[in-house]
């Protein structure tokens, strides 16, 4: 299936990855609403890139599984890792002056979202979205 | 690159059309120069048009919130408006509460609501 990405370095990044997503969702066959969900967890997975592991990257995929169509977001890095995944997953909390809704808030957009983390070892999220 | 986002005067209130997708740069020049703006024309309000926008993410959200909080300081009343269907679901689903945040569905009925709350 096809694949593309996007190298997180610079803030600039986080505009390039969310349009690509946007674009892919569109083309994929996803509505306004789910194109704006896709949307808003790239960029909430690429600032996160660009907060706390300084870079890394951004891939998106068209996946299928059974009959079922729908977009793979990887987001890694080979940053110092997510100290306390329990935290990071709740509501208001953050450790960079922002909302706290980032990830989340990128697990209630998305269907699916796997989180691999390890202390000085990076970050992968993985998250997709099904046509439905 | 640097764009900054045009801020006009219709008498005693600032009108402010988000036309395009905003980047970080440009969000936090936009929160400095509409307070700049406020101070030099001591405008009443500010009504925020965002009908454009198709995607808001926590960090512009967090700007917004923050410019909504500051032009408060400085006395003055601010309307969002225009946000669309997605923006809307998806501002929620991410956990985002605009709250005390006078909204109205497009620029006219945004401009009536502050006028009316500037009269009051």
């Amino acid at each position: 299936m096809k694949r593309s990405s996007v190298e997180i370095i610079t803030e600039w990044d986080i505009v390039a990855a969310r349009q690509l997503g946007r674009n892919e969702a569109k083309k994929a066959g996803f509505g306004t609403v789910d194109q704006a969900r896709i949307t808003t967890a790239i960029s909430e997975l690429a600032r996160n890139i660009y907060l706390y592991a300084g870079k890394g990257r951004i891939e998106i995929e068209r996946v299928t599984d059974g009959g079922k169509d729908g977009i793979k977001v990887v987001a890694s890095d080979e940053g110092p890792g997510i100290p306390d995944l329990r935290k990071v997953m709740e509501d208001g909390f953050s450790t960079s002056g922002g909302l706290g809704a980032g990830m989340p808030g990128v697990k209630r957009l998305m269907d699916e979202f796997k989180v691999i983390s390890e202390p000085n070892n990076g970050t992968t999220i993985t998250a997709t979205k099904w046509l439905h | 690159m640097k764009t900054r986002i045009p801020i006009l005067k219709l008498n005693d209130v600032l009108i402010v059309s988000i036309q395009w997708e905003l980047d970080d740069q440009t969000a936090i020049q936009f929160q400095e120069d509409l307070l700049n703006k406020m101070h030099e024309t001591a405008a009443l309000g500010v009504v925020i048009d965002l009908t454009p926008i198709d995607f808001i993410d926590s960090f512009i959200a967090k700007v917004l919130g923050d410019v909504i909080n500051m032009t408060g300081l400085m006395g003055a009343k601010v309307v969002i408006t225009g946000i669309q269907p997605a923006v809307a679901i998806t501002l929620i689903e991410l956990g985002i509460r605009l709250n005390n945040v006078m909204t109205a569905l497009d620029l006219e009925n945004g401009l009536d609501k502050l006028n009316k709350e500037l009269e009051a």
